[in-house]
């Protein structure tokens, strides 16, 4: 029955979603004619816009026309007003089946086919739980929940925006989740029954059964899906001409918050692969990572032109466009990983036969953005000027990188699809990547050290140049340093030296500044690029002076590998609550009379389904880590141990942690900034 | 500087920036997509010399080979056409073995053999690189 009233709640939530869809169009096209709302003027006059409705017919001749429209402009407020609850319900019926789908996995209900496909009893309640997520039908369901909780935030939560903006994006909402729900409820039903049903299920995917399952994709499916929000807002601005800084400032908060967890996904997918997969990279250019980044990269862009938006009202039509963007990637994200039309060494729960599916649901959402951008970018007013030196200009620059960047990896990704047309099979991998965004990305962290000591709508070079003094100082010092130590590559070598001048420009704003008088934003830039120095050395120095040693090992026999002395201390079966294992313990000294510490990297069993994965055991030091992997025995009383020694490399998601810090601190900043002004208002 | 100016300079910078990285990601693209190759393909085509790419197939029943060293091997990746001797030193992915699909980076030699850079087996029973899948879909033996 659990399954059944799963189905059911999502057949409601899809018909709300279509009530919601209907209700928002009229209520939109409703207040464009009838109504004019003299506080929604009043307010716009106020900020120097024009007016987000159209003229209607208020300056009627006669009285009773008046009173008609009278009548009518109370049915619309009144159509108007049930768009928030419909959109509240509806995100909570599909957390209900959400909720019904974990219910039916944490019971191991194998009637369920999905349950009988990736689940088994002897999991532990963790994986069964998160198992609901690790297969396309439980991911997409829950790429819908957030999709449809982020809905009912917005009607919730959104107070600043104007109302027919805000009902038009609600409904813009509406129409993604409407053919979301579609493609659930009639390509891949999650809550499909399996008869006769299967005395026990197929199992998990081992390698996914980590605690990372559990947080890793929610995290990464809230940044991805959170962007719908700025796109359903730039569409609803586009429906309503309400383009301008009151629209920017009520987008950037939600903006700031999907962007925060997608740097948190990112962050924690990488950490997770790096020491799930054994080989010891952290990042490896495959298009499903790709497809988390391109969303981020465009998402990061727009952060920075809503606010130019917000405080300067410029870039008015790129920011739409760049919200329309951003939400393309993510579609195509979504495509890419779930089509499983490339290799991926992450390649879990696809299915090509449903691709096709969303990549009609991409040219119908992206398509028909694109036109309503097309037909109303002309009467997006022109915003204000500004002069090329200045805060502006700055970000400009960072806009246009962060484009060229998204462009290459976009390129990279798609190509092996174009190539494939065209009857070519390939791949594009890291090389091609390294070697045409690396360039780049350092030309950016340049920009990134210089955009935020400029002041905003003019400055001079000179000053510039005066306030750059000592991050290129920085920068220099250690290029020089890197240069005498000799044997690191000039990539690597450029990005250590940049980082060191990024760190230090990251803080330059708060120089000679009242440090409790510093708004909490100013704080959260600062630590999110500061974030940006500190994963970029982190990465730098993983490149530059990883050691790595490969060796059949007797038990005993000291191997080395960087200022450690590892030994092989011996084989033992050990047993988990799935699986059994082959555990070395590996004793490790650093130089010559340093404390000994211990190592258990594993080789697992799993019998359901049948799978050997190898666990890593990492030692994590303050200057780097200790990783090292068990391979297989020789036969002749041999093991393969694979070791590295990567100094810093924890600053790369240390860093990923400061950014998402940083965007946390500039999130509230401004929340309280706004709760403040409207308080201001209340009583002035 | 006037409006206009300044909007039609933007212009003009933001399309020579998407421009030049346009010509730089093609002519990295030239240089450095990995083509991918089955034994077939080079029995075919004639050998890939000097360049990166992927070789896949099937791993030949009874064709791993392990050498004294402890952590180099030998096997014949085979897509049931023709065979290709491969050469590689490393731990070989958990997933890799006999009469199973694989992946392997790495370039030819002169004498016909590859050397394997790194191993790419598939991930899951239920999934295998769609590379595999469509090279391999006549013989069938990979659909277990």
């Amino acid at each position: 029955m659990i399954a059944e009233a799963g189905l059911a709640a999502l057949w409601f939530a899809a018909a709300l979603a279509l009530l919601q869809l209907v209700l928002a169009a009229l209520g939109v096209w409703r207040s464009s004619r009838f109504s004019v709302r003299p506080e929604l003027v009043e307010g716009h006059r106020a900020a120097g816009e024009r007016p987000p409705v159209a003229q209607g017919a208020s300056t009627g001749s006669a009285r009773t026309a008046e009173e008609g429209d009278a009548a009518k402009r109370v049915l619309t407020d009144e159509i108007m007003a049930a768009v928030r609850p419909v959109a509240v319900v509806q995100g909570l019926l599909v957390l209900l089946a959400m909720l019904l789908l974990i219910t039916v996995f944490a019971r191991s209900d194998m009637s369920v086919l999905l349950v009988a496909e990736n689940s088994h009893s002897d999991k532990p309640m963790l994986y069964k739980i998160a198992g609901a997520w690790g297969n396309h039908e439980g991911s997409m369901l829950l790429w819908v929940t957030i999709l449809g909780m982020a809905g009912a935030a917005v009607a919730l939560l959104e107070r600043t925006l104007a109302k027919p903006t805000l009902i038009a994006t609600l409904g813009a909402q509406a129409a993604i989740a409407l053919g979301f729900y579609a493609f659930l409820l009639f390509a891949s039903n999650p809550f499909a029954r399996i008869d006769p049903a299967p005395a026990d299920g197929n199992g998990l995917n081992p390698l996914l059964q980590d605690p990372g399952l559990a947080f890793h994709p929610p995290t990464l499916y809230i940044g991805y899906v959170g962007i719908s929000i700025a796109f359903s807002f730039a569409v609803g601005a586009m429906i309503t001409r309400d383009v301008g800084p009151a629209f920017a400032r009520a987008m950037r908060p939600w903006v700031l918050g999907a962007w925060i967890f997608l740097t948190l996904g990112i962050t924690a997918g990488s950490y997770w692969a790096y020491y799930e997969l054994g080989w010891g990279g952290w990042w490896f250019w495959d298009p499903v990572e790709n497809a988390s980044l391109m969303p981020w990269l465009a998402a990061t862009a727009l952060l920075h032109s809503v606010t130019v938006l917000a405080t300067r009202d410029g870039l008015r039509a790129w920011t739409l466009m760049l919200a329309v963007v951003a939400f393309s990637m993510s579609m195509i994200g979504t495509f890419l990983v779930r089509s499983g039309i490339l290799t991926s060494v992450h390649a879990f729960a696809v299915d090509p036969t449903r691709g096709s599916f969303i990549l009609a649901l991409l040219a119908l959402y992206i398509g028909g953005a694109m036109l309503l951008f097309a037909l109303r970018v002309g009467t997006v007013k022109q915003g204000n000027g500004f002069d090329f030196v200045s805060r502006e200009g700055a970000l400009i620059a960072n806009n246009l990188l962060l484009t060229v960047i998204l462009g290459i990896v976009l390129i990279g990704t798609l190509y092996p699809i174009v190539a494939a047309a065209f009857g070519t099979q390939l791949s594009v991998g890291p090389p091609f990547f390294d070697k045409a965004a690396g360039p780049v990305a350092l030309v950016l962290v340049a920009v990134m050290a210089a955009g935020p000591l400029l002041r905003w709508r003019r400055d001079t070079l000179a000053a510039l140049f005066a306030r750059m003094t000592v991050p290129v100082a920085a920068t220099g010092v250690m290029l020089i340093l890197l240069a005498t130590i000799g044997g690191v590559a000039l990539l690597p070598m450029l990005g250590l030296a940049l980082s060191a001048g990024l760190a230090v420009a990251s803080v330059a704003p708060l120089w000679k500044r009242n440090l409790r008088r510093t708004p909490l934003f100013t704080y959260g830039m600062v630590v999110a690029h500061l974030g940006i120095g500190v994963s970029l050395a982190g990465m730098a120095c993983d490149t530059a002076f990883t050691q790595a040693t490969l060796v059949a090992a007797r038990v005993g026999e000291p191997q080395h590998v960087g200022p450690f002395t590892v030994t092989l201390d011996g084989i033992k079966p050990v047993i988990g609550p799935n699986w059994s294992a082959l555990e070395a313990r590996l004793s490790a000294r650093r130089g010559e009379d340093g404390a000994v510490f211990y190592l258990r990297p594993q080789s697992r069993y799993f019998a359901n389904p049948v799978t050997v994965t190898s666990e890593s055991a990492i030692a994590t030091r303050w200057d780097g880590q200790l990783y090292t992997v068990l391979g297989e025995p020789d036969g002749t009383g041999r093991w393969q141990l694979r070791l590295w020694w990567k100094p810093f490399v924890t600053l790369i998601w240390f860093g990923g942690a400061l950014i998402a810090i940083g965007g946390a601190l500039s999130l509230l900043g401004r929340l309280a900034r706004g709760r403040r002004a409207a308080l201001r208002e209340a009583y002035a | 500087m006037k409006a206009k100016h300044q909007r039609l300079t933007l212009v003009v910078l933001a399309l020579a920036a998407v421009g030049g990285a346009s010509v730089l990601a093609l002519s990295a693209l030239k240089d450095q997509a990995a083509f991918f190759y089955a034994p077939g393909d080079v029995k075919k085509d004639g050998l890939p010399l000097g360049r990166a790419v992927r070789l896949g197939g099937m791993v030949a029943d009874h064709s791993i080979q392990r050498l004294p060293d402890g952590v180099s091997m030998r096997f014949v990746v085979t897509d049931g056409v023709a065979t290709v001797p491969v050469a590689f030193k490393g731990i070989a992915p958990d997933l890799f073995r006999e009469k199973s699909g694989v992946v392997a980076e790495g370039s030819f030699n002169p004498d016909g053999s590859f050397t394997a850079t790194n191993l790419l087996a598939k991930h899951d029973e239920k999934y295998m690189p769609p590379e595999i899948a469509g090279k391999m879909h006549e013989t069938k033996t990979l659909k277990q």
